[in-house]
């Protein structure tokens, strides 16, 4: 049995604590261990995918105890991308971090951005509901720290929202956890999978309830409407870094939504009948015109980005709710899209800060640096739009393509379409009350122009997009295997068979599982 | 026996999610305490209820499901350990801001001057 798959969840559990041992004085030391662990752990995370990419599933029981029983943690072309994603990710939130100084404004910055990977990556490997739980509490417990790190009133004002809506949502999925584990006994997800098949329509409602419960913790972590009140306030007051890096979080429960849904309860179960297409597509619809009017409302830059965040996680769910092969396939698509383009806006509304007051949308004299920053919030705003020639575009492309099979293919069309313009609307007035109206305004005379943030930081916002632009440029590759993910989703025996059928410790050598 | 441990839920839920409606740091966290004592019964129930069977197989023949208690034993760690962490955030912020509404500040508030202004 190979151990590179528990690497990605290991490497960091080792380090952060080695950080805050070890290296707690020696501010240099962190960064450098800090960037040399994520560098590690894109190679690893590269390594897997590359592993994964011709259809292995590859399991490892901890323990060495058999599936059923034991935790296993398991990479597909799914998770190994959703990992990749992360680490490439976090590589450049982490250097944005370190050139514009947000580590040095707090403590242990490092060691709990570490733990945040950590939770991160398990969430995506495992294969086992109560190990998602747990590593939900792990990746969240490390973002109450990261999100009021530097403190100030109104951060720990919302970090308290923050962890008590999390909370909640943390209860809500133990009482989901419990009916499922009531209804099959088990909560490995291939032998659910195998059981919750089994279960007689008549006497399903148990597994309704929990499978309903199910979804609506996810949705809570994926914001979307009506679940999304805790996002605004906490992306928009965390650290800019630190909302960069939550860009993935909100995908997590993407992540599980799409896993669960197509592994457990698939789109032609009897028993779970009408969960997506009644109730999520039309919640996903709401999530994408609610989001992108809280664009349009927006006074605040960072505020507007949050609320992109929650437009661009309802085109996701939209095409995520068609639960067709080519749905999921666009939605993975727009996931990278999307991630990638939140962190790198979030960056830049950070880099709009420096310099500012406050990050209000009305005229102030110009940031330092505003040439550069103004024409990378201008890559970031059509990116995040869904203009040509960036990846937006051709994701929403692709999602629009997958709806026109839907029977409410003309609201989806409508919705989509509809709200890109508004969108469009905000960011354009955004940009131009930041960028080009405080060119107008004069600069007073006295005042200090604060120091332009550091060429890091603009390296790291150049590197996001230019992943971007690299997801435009191989859209063709990408969506190749996007849609080689999305086969792998709708034909799970091999991944079933995998899991259930790998011997441990408690496996009778004659009789299988 | 199933009435009683199916009421207790039932009254720690409702309890709880009353307290987690009153906007107010302490009893949102008192209310987010009572609903995770609720969840922590409830995970018990979801292994069947038997009376005096350790959660161990042995030759009386009659266990109790050993799994539910392990969940059980993380859920408590997990909660306890989040609950602690979220007073100490409720307690800061209510030191800093004198003020222990849980809800986002009226616009009108200080720490957002000059609305109107807005272009």
């Amino acid at each position: 049995m190979s151990h590179w798959i528990i690497l990605p969840i290991v490497l960091p559990a080792i380090l952060a604590p080695f950080l805050v041992l070890a290296a707690r004085h020696h501010f240099g030391i962190q960064r450098a261990l800090s960037t040399a662990g994520v560098l590690a752990l894109i190679a690893l995370t590269t390594g897997l995918a590359w592993q994964a990419a011709d259809g292995t599933v590859t399991i490892y029981q901890l323990g060495d105890w058999a599936a059923p029983f034991g935790i296993v943690l398991v990479a597909d072309r799914l998770s190994t991308m959703m990992v990749l994603l992360t680490a490439v990710l976090s590589l450049f939130v982490l250097l944005y971090a370190i050139g514009s100084k947000w580590d040095a404004r707090g403590r242990n910055f490092h060691a709990l951005f570490q733990f945040q990977l950590m939770g991160i990556m398990g969430a995506f490997l495992t294969g086992d509901l109560f190990n998602l739980f747990v590593f939900f509490e792990v990746l969240l417990i490390a973002s109450y720290g990261l999100m009021i790190h530097s403190g100030g009133v109104v951060r720990l004002r919302a970090g308290v929202q923050y962890v008590l809506f999390n909370l909640l949502g943390s209860t809500l999925f133990l009482f989901a956890l419990g009916a499922l584990y009531a209804e099959t006994g088990t909560l490995n997800m291939a032998d659910l999978a195998v059981r919750v098949a089994q279960i007689d329509v008549g006497s399903s409602v148990g597994i309704r309830v929990a499978a309903v419960l199910l979804i609506l913790v996810f949705a809570i972590k994926a914001a979307i409407v009506p679940l999304h009140f805790w996002l605004p306030s906490s992306y928009a007051e965390a650290p800019g870094p630190v909302a960069a890096l939550f860009a993935i979080m909100t995908k997590v429960g993407a992540y599980a939504i799409i896993r669960v849904y197509t592994l457990i309860f698939p789109p032609n179960l009897d028993v779970t009948a009408g969960l997506h297409d009644f109730w999520l597509l039309p919640a996903a619809l709401a999530s994408i015109s609610i989001g992108m009017i809280g664009v349009l409302a927006a006074r605040h830059l960072d505020r507007l980005v949050a609320y992109s965040v929650i437009g661009s996680m309802g085109m996701v769910m939209i095409a995520t709710a068609l639960f067709t092969a080519e749905g999921i396939a666009a939605a993975l698509y727009y996931i990278m899209h999307s991630t990638l383009a939140a962190a790198a806006l979030f960056l830049i509304a950070d880099l709009v800060r420096t310099g500012r007051d406050d990050l209000e949308l009305r005229a102030q004299p110009p940031v330092s640096g505003a040439a550069l920053t103004a024409g990378m919030f201008f890559v970031g705003a059509i990116a995040v739009v869904g203009l040509p020639p960036l990846s937006g575009f051709t994701g929403k492309l692709l999602i629009l393509d997958a709806a026109v099979q839907s029977p409410l293919v003309v609201w989806i069309w409508t919705v989509v379409l509809g709200t890109s313009l508004i969108s469009l609307v905000g960011f354009s007035r955004a940009g131009s009350v930041i960028f080009w109206k405080a060119e107008a305004s004069p600069h007073p005379e006295d005042a200090e122009r604060a120091p332009a943030p550091g060429a890091l930081a603009y390296t790291a916002v150049g590197g996001l997009l230019a992943m971007l632009i690299a997801l435009t440029v191989f859209a063709g590759p990408a969506h190749r295997y996007t849609t080689a993910i999305s086969t792998q989703l709708f034909s799970p025996a091999p991944y079933i068979d995998r899991v259930l059928d790998t011997k441990g410790k408690l496996s009778d050598p004659a009789e299988g599982h | 026996m199933e009435l009683l441990v199916a009421s207790a839920i039932g009254i720690l839920t409702s309890a709880g999610l009353y307290m987690v409606m009153r906007l107010r740091t302490f009893p949102v966290i008192i209310g987010v305490s009572l609903l995770t004592y609720a969840v922590n019964v409830f995970l018990f129930a979801s292994g069947r209820l038997t009376i005096g069977a350790p959660p161990i197989l042995n030759d009386a023949g009659t266990y109790t499901d050993p799994l539910p208690q392990a969940l059980v034993l993380t859920a408590i760690v997990i909660s306890f350990g989040m609950t602690a962490v979220v007073v100490m955030m409720a307690l800061g912020s209510y030191l800093g801001a004198d003020d222990d509404h849980v809800n986002d500040p009226a616009p009108e508030s200080p720490q957002r001057p000059e609305e109107g202004d807005a272009a």
